[in-house]
Order: structure tokens, then sequence, then C-alpha cells
């Protein structure tokens, strides 16, 4: 796949990121700005690369303590029992509730895990500048944006919870300290995604195309 | 700024630079090198999304301060709202955890709300508030972090989770989650930007492009 027309930073153009104005920044003005909405303007989003592996290799070290660890731990009258993640799921899906169970099998576990790969995927062939099906990169990247929000799906249920069954001596929920760890991962996460300039995947065609 | 790129628009996702062209009333225009969307034509949005955001933030108002769900242990009572839930995890030291939440369903759709009828409500009536840009640019970065329709599957999984353990008695704020959660969803397809940023194109605010 060959791109023929010029992308708007290689003539000079800049658009903006918060309004979508396109204008030509003068480099002797110093620092530009938009012209109509007075936001800092960059031709791509300034060290992207670097940032977003950094947030990524943190949610991955993260990511140990956000499965190990129990995000909830449950008392009452004849049992008590701390939960992962994972041992929440199984739970659920003991207990026959399949669909919810599924739910939040994808949100709390898979979404998180395919982001931090998509991520990682996208950042390596970028620096790599390759040429290698950029559409279909692209789309990866529209996805991560997509569902990254709804791996917060257990911190609310175990908000809700932790509030909710405190009703001495009989039952007693309290958030675990997983559920710390895996609040960071999905707020990492969400920032990397964030960081990453989807521009990027379609720059190295051009030069090819240029050249 | 040169007048000739006025009518330029470049890709947000691959930077192609195109001409915009005139679209039919609720049409969409997509890039033709990676197919992302560039802009809508939305025929009286402004007023549209004020009327849900208007709605929304009733329904809001009321999601926050009545009880979302009950439950009953042999015989004992408890209920909680959604300030509720944040202040007991603070006490249960899970500070984090707690303004997270905090943040992601109070704070972030709250000032979403007002700003939105900020912009919305003088523009309806044909006049531009002042500071439009800086609220557009706060909006356009916090919507992220609005997450009313993840808490609201929050909520579902929790019932789920309590009918073994406890019989269940919904809150008004339950219904009213699903309401604020259907409106928001309503306000983002409807909200264009674009149209209030072209009124500050027509007529230029002092403070802003000073
Ligand atoms: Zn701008
Ligand atoms: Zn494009």
């Amino acid at each position: 796949m060959m791109r023929v027309t010029p992308s708007a930073a290689g003539l000079g153009l800049c658009s903006c990121r918060a309004c979508g104005l396109v204008s030509r920044p003068d480099p002797a003005v110093g620092p530009a700005r938009c012209p109509r909405c007075r936001s800092p303007l960059h031709f791509r989003k300034p060290n992207s690369v670097g940032h977003c592996w950094a947030l990524l290799v943190a949610a991955y070290i993260l990511y140990l303590p956000a499965n190990l660890l129990p995000i909830m731990e449950t008392g009452t009258l004849f049992a008590s029992r701390k939960d992962t993640i994972l041992s929440g799921v199984v739970h659920l899906w003991e207990t026959g509730s399949w669909g919810i169970a599924a739910i939040v099998f994808i949100a709390s576990i898979l979404v998180p895990l395919f982001k931090m790969i998509a991520l990682t995927l996208l950042l390596i062939s970028v620096q790599r500048r390759s040429t290698w099906w950029p559409m279909q990169r692209a789309r990866l990247y529209r996805l991560v944006d997509l569902v990254g929000r709804w791996s917060m799906l257990d911190i609310y249920v175990v908000t809700l919870l932790a509030a909710l069954v405190q009703i001495r001596s009989l039952a007693t929920v309290r958030a675990g300290t997983g559920a710390i760890a895996f609040g960071a991962v999905v707020v990492l996460t969400m920032f990397a995604a964030m960081k990453f300039d989807p521009r990027l995947i379609w720059d190295p065609l051009l030069k090819e195309s240029e050249s | 700024m040169s007048t000739n790129t006025k009518s330029l628009i470049a890709c947000r996702e691959c930077d192609l630079l195109l001409r915009e062209i005139p679209l039919l009333p609720g049409g969409v225009a997509c890039c033709c090198c990676c197919g992302a969307a560039l802009y809508r034509n939305t025929p009286g949005s402004l007023v549209r999304t004020l009327a849900l955001t208007l709605a929304a933030a009733i329904l809001f108002i009321v999601a926050n301060v009545y009880p979302i769900l009950g439950i009953e242990i042999q015989g004992v009572r408890n209920a909680t709202n959604l300030g509720g839930a944040v202040y007991s995890l603070w006490n249960q030291e899970m500070r984090m955890i707690s303004s997270l939440v905090c943040v992601t369903t109070i704070l972030v759709p709250a000032i979403e709300l007002a700003m939105m009828i900020y912009l919305l409500l003088p523009l309806s009536m044909r006049r531009v508030p002042p500071g439009v840009a800086l609220i557009l640019r706060i909006l356009h970065s916090i919507k992220p972090w609005g997450m009313v329709e993840v808490f609201m599957l929050g909520i579902l999984v929790a019932l789920v989770k309590l009918a073994d353990l406890s019989s269940l008695i919904p809150g008004v704020a339950l219904w009213s989650f699903g309401g604020v959660t259907l409106l928001l969803a309503a306000v983002a397809a409807s909200f264009n930007p674009r149209d209030v940023w072209g009124c500050l194109d027509r007529e230029p605010d002092p403070k802003v492009s000073a």
C-alpha cells in the first residue's frame, strides 16, 4: 500500500489536536500555538514513543500484583475468602452466572492484556518504521482506544460491594491491595494509548513513496 | 494564518491533508486513506444536544442523591448512594481507588454536563459565552475519563454477585443511572464540537483571540 498524497506535516502544516484547525506554525515566533484555541501545536505528539513505552512497562510490571493479589476480601458468619480477579471469575462461573463471568473475564483479564500486547506491537512496528499492514494497525489502535475504559468494571464492582456489604458480624466485604494495582494498570494503559500517535503508523509509507 | 488554510483539514489519525467538502444533512466524511471519521454535518444539533444535556443533568443529580442499591441480611439493612460508596472506600484506607471512582463517575461527568450547559445555553440563543475555546479544550481532554456506562455495567455485576448473599432492594438511583447512561450516549452522538468552533469563527470572541 502506497500513499501518493502528502501529509499535512510534510507540507509544513499542523492540525490542532483540540479543535482541528490547520495552520502553518512559524518557527521564528517560538513555541507554536493554535490561532483559534491557543492549544500548543506539535506536528506529532512530542516524544510519543518514549512516553508510551514508559507507561506501558509500568503497566506490565503492575499487571502481576494486579492479578496475584486479592482484590476483594469477603467475610461471612461461616467462611471468609480472598478473591483475586481470576478466582472471582471462577466463583461466578461455578455459581452459574456464566454470562456475567464471561463479561468480567473479558473486561478484567482479556482487555488489559490485549491492550498491552497491541500497544507493544504498535510501538515496535512504529520504531522499526514498518510499512506492514498500516490499515490493520490503524484499526487495532482504534480498538485499543475503544475498549480500554471497560477494564474499570471490576473497580466499580469492588467499590459497590465494599460499601454495601458492611453488616457487622454477618457479612463484610473489603477491597484488597490487588485493586490498587489493577486500577493503576487501567489508568496507565489509558494514558499510554492517549500518548501513542497513530499518525506515526502512516509516516513511513509516505517516506517510501517520496523516494 | 493565511486564508487558504481555512478550508483544509488534516486527518487526526493519518495526517492526510484534505479539502473540506460540504456534506448532506446527517452525512459523515471519512478519510480516504485510513477510514477514520473526519467530520459530520448535524443540522440543529445545538438545541437537541442542549435538551439531552439538561435531561441528563437532572437525572445525574437524582442518581447521586438517592441510594443505588440496598441489601438485607437477616433483617439488617444497608443501602448506599454513589457518594456514600466513595466515602466508605476512603475510610477503608483505599484512598487511591476511592479517588479514581470519584473522578470517573462523579467529578468528570458533573464537570462535563455543567460545561456543556454553560456552552450550549447561550449558543442556542445565538450568544457566545466567554472562554468557549478553553471550555472546549477542557471538554476534549477530560472526555475519556467519564465512565458512567462502565459504572452502570458494574452495578449489574454487583447485583448478580449480591443476589446469592442477601435480598436486594433496588434504589431510585439504579434506574436513574440507566437513564443517565443512555442520555450521555445520546449527547455524545448528537454533540458536534465543529458547530461550536464554527460559531467562534463567525463571531470572534475578543478574549479568545487576544
Ligand atoms: Zn486549536
Ligand atoms: Zn486518515
